[in-house]
């Protein structure tokens, strides 16, 4: 069992980065990354394909050397001692990192006698993970024949064989079915009951949602930091959701109402991003008058996918209508 | 048939070769380098044959005989020696190929007109050479004859030639020897070479890295399982080559795998460094061919002779490690020769060994970049 | 239903295997023209064996149907006359430049010389890379290489488009920029056939197909597949501390999952459950912000059937 109030005494931060700097030949894929992970937290690196959420795990793992900046892992250096720090993290590429050619069983305990896991201790361990995941009736299982959710599963099972006091996950949820992600994201939150500190990169904002605290990047560089909710709090227009049977013909209705930045469907929901100052009510008085049907409004906080956006276009130009479904 | 799809395809084929600087280089300095470098390599010539010789005589008659010999471009004379035992040890050692041998009486016998032969014993563990300097002794043989005014036809010289270590010249027990040192040069390399740079491409690599595993560690795991296959290979040839292909085994079969064991070492660690190297599956199996089979099959003395190359390529062949085993191998196939004479080739074999296995250590970064 | 004109792409049993391995697993299909028909799930399921199958790219083992008006076992060449495709790795070359990709495919396709110029000239002003005409298609964004992969599958104007996982990793401005391509695109009479694993792009289609293992689970309009296929009913609820309401919720038999910065409970009665639900977060001092009934996310209606099957 790790002590963990020792362990909070002792670096109070679990991740800790200053400066993080990483070019290859002429692009920066990470750009003067600065970022505090605490103990305990589920830490979400928000962005899609190559905004750099991989090659700032992999120097955060240690298995890329920065061209400037340095992190500290569990209070050890990158820079100084990095093979220590692997010692006491686990690691799950974004690529399926075992053996395909080898069963199940075979590959935790290749990674079992890699960490150098006491043999006494593996036999209850293993059972728990096993259980843990569903892949019990698995074991002997070439895992190239498991399926992508199982994958991940076992994938993340050989990271935690070592009972690491930090998780770096890459993107483990990329295209696994619905089941499978919700398995996942259980594991997840069990595991963060249990003190582990989690970091975890994804392209999707939904599962942004799901962390205690996210970053959202872009080109390399951090756009913002913070609680989720917090995040979508930033953005200084209103949105309102308005229920209509008609989806399509209220799209389009919407769209043409002035003050309405944008339109976003989501189902029988609208999601309309109104301009500073605009009052909802007005907007829907606007829809009744053009004949459309509104079954019911509420005001909503503007979703990260929304916030994202903004911040990436700039918040002055953001939606506009023109770029609605 | 588009005109249109076809021109499209080699408009955009072309602009793709264009841009791909170094296969273009390559596509034009692999012929160039390979011409010049096999033009110079192979070459059936034989001059400069090392010669000692045991004049029993001393007589002014051998002391014409032996002259002959060394006037001539093919043979060189390194030592002149006083007993048969010697003339083993040079022979052993290679640092002669043939021993001229002149009786007491030669000189003697000659003035009086009486028939008499001189015996040159040749070293035939290279078949390739022994026949050709056969040919040259005889000659010079009949040169000498006639220069003393003896008649050709008649046999008062009579160069007796006495073959060592393969009396039948059979090029098969002078090329197999070399060939399994080729072999096991080109399986080693191939073997390992495939190792590292397939889980760079599968992706396994990185998570590996991301774990406290040693370089060393990684390096003499993966060796051990492809040293047993290596070491299996070697005793499968040379069984098959003493039981169904008959070269004879003279010498020690335990000193014969203990030195393929270390010249395994050296092959596999080698196979490996590619690997390192590379990172590339295509580009680490193309470059094992290239950098095992090449040097190996040129540069080892296998078939063709080193002495015979120019000054710098022989330079060059000290590097391939091919070379020592070869040497090593024939050694103790057809020579029946031991550890004494073969110190110096299995210490470099030893190593070459250990430095290729230190720089595959050092070259397996844990890195991604 | 609809009448053979009406018809863009119509298949049978459409099945394929690999050694054992059953990709495809008879599976049927009815595309009208100028749909956006959209083919949902995740990684494995068979989307890209589909989708290869429709273009003439892979010969079924079983089933079949017509293409574009062209039998999909015997006409496979004049299918892929009449479709643009775009595969999930984009199929650019990477060491070719915009222009030259754009000259390369426009060859391929035979698009005519006449229109070359104007052919070319739309695609770069669709996909925003005039000025970056002559950069190298290896340094463009994704977004950038999306939208080009996708002129350059029609630059020769063909009535169906087939998309396989187009959104792929792409950041959410340009995917919404490309879904506003694709509906205009569909509202000039072009038919789009796109496979994703987003469930959330669902709702931008006119019909979906929700394939898992090889087989379609279910089919119908966004709105249909929530209607049609929950036979019990989603609250959704916002609280201030989702994880320990998870917890709670979890630990009473009440199945539940993190939707967002949501929960989303699955459950027989709504009514019921949302006092049940109430008193039991109340106990655990959790504050309920909202909770009402909602209609099932994709995600919600996927997950159900998964299970069922």
């Amino acid at each position: 069992m790790r002590d963990l109030a020792k362990e909070k005494a002792v670096d109070e931060k679990a991740i800790k980065i200053s400066g993080l700097t990483k070019a290859f030949g002429a692009h920066t894929a990470v750009d003067h990354i600065d970022l505090e992970v605490g103990r305990g937290e589920l830490f979400g690196l928000v962005g899609p394909d190559g905004a750099g959420k991989t090659t700032v795990m992999r120097l955060l793992t240690a298995i890329m050397t920065p061209d400037s900046g340095e992190a500290w892992i569990a209070g050890e250096s990158v820079l100084d001692r990095p093979e220590r720090i692997k010692e006491r993290i686990g690691y799950m590429s974004q690529q399926f990192g075992l053996y395909e050619d080898l069963t199940v069983m075979e590959n935790i305990r290749f990674y079992a006698d890699l960490y150098g896991v006491a043999h006494r201790e593996r036999p209850a361990r293993v059972d728990r993970l096993l259980a843990f995941s569903n892949l019990g009736p698995f074991r002997d299982r070439l895992a190239g024949n498991l399926s992508g959710g199982m994958k991940q599963k076992l994938g993340l099972t050989c990271a935690l064989i070592h009972t690491p006091e930090i998780l770096f996950l890459d993107e483990p949820t990329g295209g696994v079915d619905p089941v499978s992600r919700r398995d996942l994201w259980r594991i997840l939150y069990d595991l963060l009951r249990e003190g582990v500190t989690i970091f975890v990169s994804t392209a999707y904002l939904d599962e942004a949602e799901r962390c205690t605290r996210i970053g959202l990047i872009h080109r390399g560089g951090l756009l913002v930091t913070g609680e989720p909710r917090k995040v979508r709090h930033m953005l200084p227009f209103p949105m309102i959701e308005v229920l209509s049977p008609y989806s399509r013909r209220a799209r389009d209705a919407a769209a043409a109402v002035e003050g309405v930045r944008g339109v976003v469907v989501y189902g029988d929901r609208l999601h309309l991003s109104l301009e500073k100052g605009v009052i909802a009510d007005e907007v829907l008085a606007a829809l009744a008058s053009r004949g459309i049907t509104v079954t019911g409004q509420r005001t909503i906080l503007p979703s990260l996918e929304d916030v994202f956006i903004a911040l990436v276009t700039g918040s002055e130009a953001g939606m506009t209508a023109g770029q609605e479904r | 048939m588009g005109l249109l799809r076809i021109k499209a395809m080699a408009q955009k084929e072309w602009i793709q070769i264009r841009r791909d600087r170094l296969s273009l280089a390559m596509a034009f300095l692999l012929p160039v380098m390979l011409l010049l470098i096999y033009a110079y390599a192979i070459t059936f010539d034989v001059n400069e044959i090392l010669m000692v010789v045991y004049d029993q005589d001393k007589g002014s008659m051998s002391r014409e005989l032996s002259a002959e010999f060394t006037r001539s471009d093919y043979f060189t004379l390194v030592a002149s020696l006083d007993s048969y035992e010697q003339i083993d040890r040079y022979l052993d050692s290679d640092r002669a190929r043939v021993a001229l041998v002149i009786p007491v009486d030669f000189s003697k016998r000659i003035r009086t007109a009486k028939p008499t032969s001189a015996e040159v014993i040749v070293d035939g563990s290279n078949s390739n050479t022994a026949t050709i300097a056969l040919q040259y002794i005889a000659a010079i043989g009949e040169q000498f004859n006639r220069r003393q005014g003896l008649s050709p036809a008649s046999p008062t010289i009579e160069v007796k030639n006495r073959v060592w270590y393969n009396p039948e010249l059979k090029s098969r027990n002078f090329v197999i020897p070399g060939l399994i040192a080729l072999i096991m040069s080109v399986i080693a390399s191939v073997l390992t070479s495939l190792t590292v740079a397939r889980e760079w491409d599968r992706g396994t690599m990185e998570q590996l890295i991301s774990t406290p595993v040693k370089p060393v560690e990684l390096v003499i795991g993966k060796l051990i399982p492809y040293f047993l296959i290596g070491f299996a290979d070697t005793v499968l040839c040379v069984l098959i080559s003493t039981f169904l292909l008959k070269v004879p085994l003279r010498g020690s079969v335990g000193l014969l795998f203990a030195v393929s064991a270390i010249f395994l070492v050296g092959g596999l660690s080698f196979g490996l460094l590619l690997s390192t190297v590379t990172k590339n599956q295509v580009l680490a199996s193309q470059l094992g061919m290239l950098t095992s089979f090449l040097p190996s099959f040129l540069f080892s003395g296998f078939i063709f002779n080193i002495s015979n190359m120019p000054v710098p390529l022989q330079a060059f062949t000290y590097t391939v490690s091919a070379r020592y085993f070869v040497s090593v191998l024939k050694g103790i196939f057809l020579k029946g020769i031991g550890m004494r004479f073969m110190a110096l080739e299995v210490a470099l074999l030893s190593l070459y060994g250990a430095v290729v296995f230190l720089l595959a250590c050092r070259k397996l970064r844990k890195r991604i970049d | 239903m609809t009448d053979g004109a009406e018809t863009a792409v119509e298949v049978r049993g459409l099945s394929r295997t690999f050694g054992t391995f059953v990709a495809v697993d008879a599976i049927d299909l009815r595309i009208r023209k100028g749909e956006i028909f959209g083919f949902l799930g995740p990684n494995g399921a068979g989307k890209s064996t589909t989708i290869r199958m429709l273009c003439g790219l892979l010969m079924p083992t079983a089933g079949s149907g017509t293409v574009g008006g062209c039998d999909i076992l015997t006409q496979s060449e004049s299918i892929k006359k009449r479709i643009g495709y775009m595969s999930q790795k984009f199929s650019l070359y990477d060491d070719l430049t915009v222009e030259e990709n754009i000259a390369f495919f426009g060859g391929v396709y035979q698009v005519a010389k006449a229109k070359k110029g104007t052919r070319k000239a739309w695609v770069l002003e669709m996909a925003g890379l005039a000025e970056e005409r002559a950069a190298l298609t290896r340094t463009l964004a994704k977004g950038f290489k999306q939208r080009l992969a996708l002129g350059c599958a029609i630059l020769h104007e063909p009535p169906l488009l087939f998309l396989d996982e187009p959104t792929s990793g792409v950041d959410p401005l340009s995917r919404r920029k490309f879904w506003s391509l694709i509906r205009e695109l569909a509202d000039g009479g072009t038919t789009i056939f796109v496979t994703t694993h987003y469930m959330e792009e669902a709702d931008y289609c006119d019909r979906l197909a929700l394939i898992y293992r090889g087989r379609i689970i279910a089919e119908g309009t966004p709105t249909e597949l929530r209607q049609r296929h929950m036979k019990r009913e989603i609250l959704e609820i916002e609280t201030d501390s989702t994880i320990g309401a998870l917890e709670v919720l979890l630990a009473s038999g009440i199945d539940c999952a993190v939707f967002g910065s949501t929960l989303h409970c699955t459950v027989e009665d709504a009514a019921a459950s949302d006092r049940t639900i109430r008193r039991l977060l109340d106990t655990s001092a959790i504050t309920v912000d909202r909770m009402e009934r909602v209609m099932p996310s994709l995600e919600d209606v996927f997950v159900t059937l998964i299970e069922v099957s």
